[in-house]
């Protein structure tokens, strides 16, 4: 028979605090970033089907690093969440703060109640706005927290390197091909500083876009469009404000 | 259950649950209050006056499908409402036009459009033309109650159907009984009239914009006939609504296009009051 050992609460939270940190840290990272006319959120991910990123309403996108089943759970959550509200209510009455927030007690209560395994997710949710003013970006970790996030933010295995890479450079109204390739850039450094090349079929890329005509602003960016902005950014020149400090990563591609 | 979905707090487990990727399924699990079919309705002595929807009109030409509608609402013998919309856009690529009770039905097309929605940001993919038909078709039969009440909602169902390259046109019955409509179709209550005319009209190469002009004839006509259907009412400018739905998805014509149509019309109409004529023979 096993005797019961006293395992302090402190204690108990920092292992399941670093289980799920560690889940999550084996995806892949995302990121999502704001530009002129809405929010992109860009990834690696090798598979089609299995997105990382999708809608949850009009202006509302949802990104998610960690364990698939996990977030796929939360996410349908999300979408049964934003549609029941705004059937109840008005379209106009779904935020993402309001989503964010339910997200967050989800994570928390699961974090902290002991019959249940931490989720090895990190979400992002974000929401569009009329103006760049107005854009909204939420970051949740696996514990309940939420944090408010503005310009650029970067989640999953290397989302602490990214993001400090991506806070030096990322400047407010950045076009769309701009954004790509700085997020591009973003993703394809290594822990270890090297480089390495993502391919675009391996990209997956989304966008709010507040100057979409539709009430829908979400919009995935796939084959041709996708290569001709990728393209672009290549024969733009550098962003010239940005710092001098980015040259050596301009031979990337 | 553990929480209120109108409150904060965290996701009831119902959200959480793996299942259907139908919003109506997730409503019925989770709040059946919601869902217009499982209300129970008092007995009832004598029928409830509620503004009714009139003519719906749909014809296809190769390109694909246009749906339209008149702008009157009646409550017996009075015009409730001069401008009310009763076509709408179902998805990207089709469209929904309703006859039969205004409120109910308008509370048919949200929750129909929510499910459309729904299953495409939940599946990822859109559910095919036939499959949209098919859960309209469950939501009729649903309020099969209410219609035996006389608050019956009988719409016209038209899309641009991706598989099959080709716009197609659905008609309903107060049971849920859907049949597939070739060239044109008509529902409410001028539908006998606009049916007349459109079957006199029609022809399988119609451009869009004849196409256009085809379905507003036929509506002209159904005024005419119908004192529930309305005419273009230009003292107010208000004019029918026209819908598009092509391979580049829907589009909903704008006042100035629709007017445009609805006076060429009028204009021709003064001269000849009965409209276009076909020949004898």
């Amino acid at each position: 028979m096993t005797t019961p050992f006293y395992v302090s609460p402190a204690q108990a939270m920092q292992d399941r605090a670093e289980y799920a940190r560690k889940g999550i840290a084996r995806g892949r990272s995302l990121v999502v970033l704001q530009y002129a006319d809405g929010i992109v959120f860009v990834g690696e991910n090798p598979s089609r089907a299995l997105h990382k990123f999708s809608e949850i309403y009009d202006r509302i996108g949802f990104a998610a690093a960690g364990k698939y089943n996990e977030y796929e759970n939360l996410r349908i959550g999300g979408v049964r969440y934003a549609d029941l509200r705004g059937y109840t209510y008005d379209r106009d009455d779904v935020t993402a703060r309001g989503l964010a927030n339910v997200y967050a007690q989800t994570l928390g209560t699961i974090f902290s109640s002991a019959g249940e395994k931490p989720y090895e997710v990190e979400l992002v949710v974000a929401e569009v706005g009329t103006s760049p003013e107005g854009d909204q970006i939420y970051r949740l970790p696996h514990d309940g927290s939420i944090v408010d996030e503005h310009g650029s933010v970067a989640v999953g295995g290397n989302a602490e390197q990214i993001s400090s890479f991506l806070d030096q450079r990322h400047r407010d109204g950045m076009s769309l091909a701009e954004a790509l390739k700085l997020a591009v850039q973003a993703l394809s450094r290594d822990t270890n500083g090297s480089e390495r090349e993502i391919p675009a079929e391996r990209l997956e890329v989304a966008i709010l876009d507040r100057t979409r005509p539709q009430q829908r602003k979400f919009k995935r960016i796939v084959g041709r469009q996708l290569s001709r902005l990728l393209e672009a950014d290549a024969s733009a020149s550098t962003p010239t404000d940005a710092p001098s400090d980015e040259e050596p990563e301009e031979s990337e591609d | 259950m553990e929480a209120n979905p109108r409150s904060i707090g965290r996701l009831p487990a119902a959200f959480l649950t793996p299942g259907s990727s139908s919003f109506m399924d997730f409503l019925a699990d989770h709040s059946p209050e919601l869902l217009p079919g499982k209300r129970t309705l008092p007995p009832l002595q004598g029928a409830i006056e509620a503004p009714h929807g009139t003519t719906i009109v749909a014809t296809s030409f190769p390109g694909g499908v246009v749906l339209a509608g008149d702008r009157r609402a009646t409550m017996g013998n009075m015009i409730a409402q001069r401008d009310i919309e009763k076509v709408f856009p179902a998805d990207e690529y089709s469209a929904v036009g309703i006859a039969g009770t205004a409120g109910l039905a308008v509370e048919m097309v949200k929750l129909f459009q929510l499910e459309l929605e729904h299953f495409e940001k939940v599946e990822g993919v859109q559910l095919s033309l036939e499959g949209k038909a098919n859960r309209l078709s469950t939501m009729i039969r649903s309020n099969l109650g209410m219609a035996m009440q006389g608050l019956a909602v009988v719409p016209l169902f038209a899309g641009w159907d991706v598989d099959r390259e080709k716009g197609r046109i659905f008609s309903y019955d107060v049971t849920g009984g859907r049949s597939e409509e070739h060239g044109f179709a008509a529902t409410g209550s001028g539908s006998i009239f606009a049916r007349g005319a459109m079957k006199k009209l029609y022809r399988d190469d119609l451009t869009e914009q004849q196409a256009i002009t085809l379905v507003v004839q036929a509506l002209y006509d159904a005024a005419d006939d119908d004192s529930a259907t309305g005419g273009p009412d230009v003292a107010r400018r208000i004019y029918p609504i026209v819908t598009v739905i092509t391979d580049e998805g829907f589009r909903r014509l704008t006042e100035a296009e629709s007017s445009e149509t609805a006076r060429a019309i009028l204009e021709r109409r003064l001269e000849q009051p009965d409209g276009p004529r076909a020949a004898l023979l």
